[in-house]
């Protein structure tokens, strides 16, 4: 039994420690955002933060966890109050199956969080590692794109956010 | 009185036979049906033709509308919405759409062939209109009013002095449970205000908040999650499963064993993974080598018994050749690769099975497991959820048989199956190796005047409809044979699909080898035969028109008499700035094709700018222009979401991809052996231009791109490097050897 902080909240999770975070977020916390694409780090689609870093929670076993913060797309923001990311991929309309777009949308964050102006050669250097099956790349960079310049305006302007 | 012959008894109860009278529908139905055969309603109504299988308006105002179609991903589960609320009169937000279910919605068959807008849309566009009329003409009745003094808005019919009566009150008992008429009163395309706009996707909010949107997200109570141990290669038998001391392993609930079938059950999902890792290693299998050489595959396809059709001729021979040119083009077989392996959930209670799963095909799919459980198909149900996308026919049905074996072991327990990456990868039908040789001449005047094209290919489906399709049933102890593969016909083809030139040329033959034997797992993959008869008829006539010293656009022109085809090769060349005589950057080409897809759907050129590191070989598309008209618009936005889509998936099947294997198994098993465009070859700008269509038929979308932008590709690198390859993928490796040779 370990102690996994994830989204702000602190979990007793009961699995044995080899297992990878990605298990312990779909079927432990019951979290969708987080997807099985490969296990063995090459497609991306199972990206989350940790400690402020994109991670491959596929292959990064529980045991490593303990005493880090674990952040996922559900810990960003909801349909209802949507984070700037968020919001972007939703303009954007940035999906087509959208099944690697959770992953995708969490390497973005983590790489706005350490550059809020990043260059386009910038992301698409970062999403390198993120593979998109149907196309979406041009929407994909453009969300990303606007992700930046709306956390930039949030930012600028903190009183439009809590306007009605 | 004409019309009320096709309504329904229980219609006419409850129209109280004034609503016959005034149901103005009837009259364009009688003038036809005095000319013999009764002509059917449009689009899938022609299959299913009651109302209420594709509109339902409950008492409480919910308006459904349903389709047998299964969303992939496409977008058409907001087309479909637009389309039912704009027929209806009712705001978008206020229909409910709901998607394949043995249930509960048509049978549409597949959802495959970019064939959704054109049967189910039309359906529920005609269906729509239709329970529109219906509404008003009980409007009517009661409000003793004439119908054509009615209006509606909002989900109401209003009257001139403004009384209101819902939808929801209007509707009583089976009133829609009726057959449509032939023709409906369409509203006129310039009145529409859902239709034609850029509705944002009602399935992305969910998807990008970490919403339950995938059948992988499905948990059930009491779930068990299982994994499935495949053989090693093709046809291996299982000799000794050692499944003893995998069965006392942490959370093992059950190792399920029939024939060459093996699977293993935990309460966890990770400790499936572990257990199945466990019986793999223990396994023994007996493989043997039945793999073609795959450096020698073009040769390997041609020297396959095939069955030879003449498929296409056209004479006149006043017409006289100058010049010969003869060039073949080859395909690798090649994956779809989904983001996501395949998953199924099914449950067996009291002998009735129920499978959640992504397949394309609810229906078929329902006969082949139910073929398999050898039990009748009425006691399975199949309903689709979405899964990651397909793009055909990947391991989505092996994946529901799978789930459906397993819970037959455990009655009443939910069981999840979720293939792992490298499953997906060897076990998946892939896209078939094909071969294309091509021979025309040009006259005097640089016009072609003789069109020889032979293909060669395996069918392009191998779909359940029969459990043999389907790798549990052929694994198991009573296993079932692989269904005889068949070409599917034309004018929609398979291996032959835009095998017949849609130019004009004065002599022309076509021939199809139809090759029965199918060294590899195959079906179909987005376009199936036209990738690559696109890629080979576009890559031949920028070689025919730098025989002829012509522009490449002007060349396709020259041989082009329809017009929508004409429109948006002009439309392409034009945004992009196509001009006679132009030259590219260094070491930059530009490229150009044009397909219309099936010949019969939609139309499509692209004209792309690729640069190649002439040290390196290596390509890069820089920029891609598209042109599209794909009828009626319905949804601008998610059009140009799956023509920029199919530019950047062809671009990775033509630049990169192909299956690989030795001679006993696949080895491509992951994204390490089986490489796709990351980010750093996403092209710098893709335009795509809609051609708008008002008031005429939906041609699709899903499949149109995939051929045009294979041969623009291979155009612009032949006219950056001044050599023609021929052979799929343009890889790095050959770009580089054609550069050097």
């Amino acid at each position: 039994m370990m102690t996994l902080k994830v989204n702000g909240q602190d979990h007793k999770i009961d699995a044995d420690p080899d297992t990878p975070l990605l298990y312990v977020l779909r079927e432990d916390l019951k979290l969708n955002a987080a997807k099985f694409g490969c296990g063995l780090g090459q497609c991306g689609a199972c990206t989350v933060i940790v400690d402020g870093k994109a991670v491959l929670s596929c292959v990064t076993p529980l045991l490593l966890l303990e005493g880090k913060k674990v952040t996922t797309l559900e810990g960003l923001g909801t349909v209802e109050t949507p984070a700037p990311i968020q919001r972007a991929f939703i303009e954007e309309q940035a999906a087509q199956c959208g099944y690697c777009i959770a992953g995708m949308m969490m390497r973005a964050q983590a790489l706005l969080a350490r550059n809020s102006k990043p260059t386009d050669a910038e992301i698409r250097a970062e999403l390198q590692l993120n593979l998109c099956r149907c196309g979406t790349h041009m929407r994909i960079l453009r969300a990303v794109h606007r992700a930046s310049h709306l956390m930039q305006t949030a930012d600028a302007s903190p009183a439009q956010r809590s306007a009605p | 009185m004409n019309g009320p012959v096709l309504l329904n008894r229980r219609g006419v109860l409850a129209g109280g036979g004034a609503l016959i009278v005034s149901f103005s529908l009837g009259d364009a139905f009688a003038d036809e049906q005095s000319a013999a055969p009764a002509p059917k309603p449009p689009g899938s109504l022609a299959q299913t033709p009651y109302l209420d299988a594709w509109i339902r308006i409950d008492a409480d105002g919910t308006i459904t509308a349903l389709t047998g179609k299964a969303e992939l991903g496409q977008g058409f589960k907001t087309a479909f919405q637009q389309i039912a609320a704009e027929e209806l009169d009712v705001p978008f937000k206020s229909v409910n759409v709901v998607t394949a279910d043995t249930r509960r919605t048509a049978n549409e068959g597949y959802t495959s062939g970019s064939n959704s807008m054109k049967y189910s849309g039309t359906a529920i566009q005609n269906a729509a209109a239709q329970v529109r009329e219906l509404l008003i003409a009980e409007a009517a009745r009661r409000l003793e009013l004439p119908a054509e003094s009615l209006k509606t808005a909002d989900a109401a019919v209003i009257a001139p002095d403004g009384r209101k009566l819902g939808y929801g009150e209007l509707v009583a008992g089976d009133m829609l449970h009726v057959q449509a008429q032939p023709k409906s009163k369409l509203k006129d395309p310039a009145t529409y205000s859902i239709m034609g706009q850029p509705v944002p996707r009602v399935d992305i909010p969910a998807k990008v908040t970490g919403g339950a949107a995938y059948i992988q997200d499905m948990r059930l109570p009491g779930m068990v999650h299982a994994r499935v141990v495949r053989p090693p290669s093709y046809g291996a038998e299982l000799v000794a499963p050692d499944s003893a001391s995998v069965e006392n392993l942490p959370g093992v609930v059950k190792v399920v064993r029939d024939g060459n079938f093996l699977a293993v059950v935990a309460t966890k999902e990770y400790q499936a993974v572990k257990a199945m890792r466990a019986l793999a290693s223990r396994a023994k299998w007996r493989e043997t080598a039945r793999l073609p050489k795959q450096d020698d595959l073009p040769n390997v396809i041609t020297g396959l018994p095939s069955q030879d059709t003449t498929i296409y001729t056209q004479s006149n021979p006043s017409a006289t050749a100058t010049k010969i040119i003869e060039a073949s083009y080859t395909r690798p077989y090649q994956a779809h690769g989904s983001i996501g392996p395949s998953c199924a959930v099914a449950q067996s209670v009291n002998d009735a099975m129920t499978v959640w799963t992504h397949t394309q095909g609810v229906y078929p799919d329902r006969a082949g497991i139910a073929e398999m459980l050898r039990v009748p198909p009425t006691s399975v149900r199949l309903i689709h959820v979405e899964g990651s996308g397909c793009y055909g026919h990947n391991g989505a049905d092996d994946a529901a048989a799978d789930a459906a074996l397993i819970a037959r072991a455990m009655p009443g327990i939910p069981v999840r199956v979720q293939w792992m990456r490298e499953q997906e990868h060897a076990w998946e039908p892939f896209g078939p190796a094909m071969v294309t040789k091509l021979k025309a001449s040009l006259d005097g005047d640089g016009a072609i005047v003789d069109w020889n094209f032979e293909v060669w290919s395996n069918t392009h489906s191998m779909r359940p409809g029969g459990a043999g399709s389907m790798l549990a049933a052929q694994q198991m102890a009573q296993p079932f044979a692989l269904p005889a593969p068949k070409p599917l016909p034309l004018p929609e083809g398979g291996g032959d699909r835009n095998a017949i030139p849609f130019y004009k040329f004065p002599n022309a033959k076509v021939v199809h080898h139809f090759i029965p034997k199918m060294p590899l797992r195959i079906s179909a993959m987005r376009a199936l035969g036209a990738y690559h008869n696109v890629f080979s008829i576009e890559s031949f006539m920028d070689e025919l028109a730098v025989a002829a010293g012509a522009d490449p656009v002007e060349f396709r022109l020259k041989h082009l008499e329809d017009a929508r085809g004409r429109d948006v090769i002009e439309k392409a060349a034009k945004e992009f700035g196509w001009q006679k005589g132009q030259k590219a950057p260094p070491d930059r080409g530009y490229g150009f094709a044009f397909a219309r897809y099936k010949n019969l759907a939609a139309y499509c050129a692209i004209a792309t700018e690729v640069e190649v590191n002439r040290q390196s070989g290596r390509p890069r598309l820089v920029r891609a222009v598209a042109a599209v008209d794909s009828g009626q618009v319905v949804n601008p936005d998610g059009l140009t979401n799956q023509i920029e889509g199919a530019i950047l998936q062809s671009m990775s099947w033509t630049l990169y991809e192909s299956v690989t294997f030795d001679d006993v198994r696949i080895t491509s098993i992951d994204w390490q052996t089986y490489p796709i465009l990351r980010f750093d070859a996403v092209p710098d700008k893709v335009d795509v231009h809609i051609i708008n269509r008002p008031g005429q038929p939906f041609l699709g979308s899903g499949e149109t791109g995939q051929g045009p932008a294979a041969a623009s590709i291979a155009n612009a690198i032949a006219d950056a490097t001044g050599k023609r390859l021929r052979d799929l993928p343009l890889t790095r490796k050959r770009i580089k050897g054609a550069i050097d040779a």
